[in-house]
């Protein structure tokens, strides 16, 4: 019923815009308050910035997902970048090899309630993080 | 899409209409830094109540604008951020160090106007 995904193509700055927007605008329509809301687009515009500075281009797919009476916002990173060698290292605080700030990982996934990280060394990285209404 | 910055009085304001991206956060950090000395002004505010967001790029971008806004010999005075973005700051370990921010504009140019005030060099009596 809600298996309709939204996939936002992440090849440009522009893109970071584009993706945090329809996310929030999901999120939104799922009644997420205003305080989550935040949050989530906060969280795909970090997700989406690691793909552009890590792998080029990449996308982030947005869906629906429920869980019993539940629903939540699920959001995709998924690129064919380098992929990371060290994934514990990279999730540790303050912790990134790029010149941004360094909090990306670790704090995505205090800003969401689920985190799952995929990434084989040149295979890519793909990133799963979930937000439930309360 | 490009920031209007307002020259009033003394001061640079920058007010940011809508969603930026990471080139156009650049474009505005730059503008001004370069701005600055063109006019002569003595403090920048940056007016970011229309944001929704404030991501580790914007948040860094703002803190080095302000940093080199310091460096040029000027104050800079970051305002409105929102409630729900102040709270995704903070989960997300963002800080604004060494930055000075305000409620909204009102506040921004109370602020400077006391700041400014406070470090000019007080003036000459005259004799009597």
């Amino acid at each position: 019923m809600h298996s309709q995904e939204t996939t936002v193509p992440v090849n440009a700055d522009i893109d970071i815009v584009t993706a945090r927007q329809k996310g929030r605008e999901l999120a939104r329509d799922l009644g997420f308050t205003s305080t989550d809301l935040a949050l989530i687009a906060t969280a795909i515009s970090e997700l989406a910035r690691n793909i552009i500075l890590y792998a080029n281009s990449g996308e982030i797919v947005l869906s629906v997902v429920e869980n019993g009476s539940r629903r939540g916002l699920k959001v995709v990173a998924r690129d064919d970048g380098p992929g990371i060698p060290d994934i514990e290292r990279a999730l540790e605080e303050g912790f990134s090899t790029s010149r941004s700030l360094g909090l990306g990982l670790s704090g995505v996934r205090r800003l969401m309630d689920e985190f799952d990280i995929v990434s084989e060394v040149g295979n890519g990285t793909t990133v799963t993080v979930k937000k439930w209404r309360l | 899409m490009q920031v209007p910055i307002l020259k009033q009085r003394d001061y640079l304001i920058a007010s940011i209409q809508a969603a930026l991206t990471d080139a156009d956060l650049l474009q505005l950090r730059d503008a001004l830094v370069s701005q600055v000395g063109t006019y002569r002004s003595r403090g920048v505010i940056v007016d970011v109540t229309a944001l929704d967001v404030m991501d580790s790029f914007a948040v860094r971008t703002l803190r080095d604008l302000a940093h080199m806004i310091r460096l040029r010999g000027a104050e800079t005075v970051i305002v409105g951020i929102q409630p729900e973005v102040s709270f995704a700051m903070v989960q997300l370990g963002l800080t604004l160090e060494g930055v000075s921010t305000a409620l909204d504009l009102e506040e921004g140019l109370a602020y400077l106007d006391k700041k400014l005030r406070i470090t000019a060099p007080p003036s000459v009596k005259k004799r009597g």
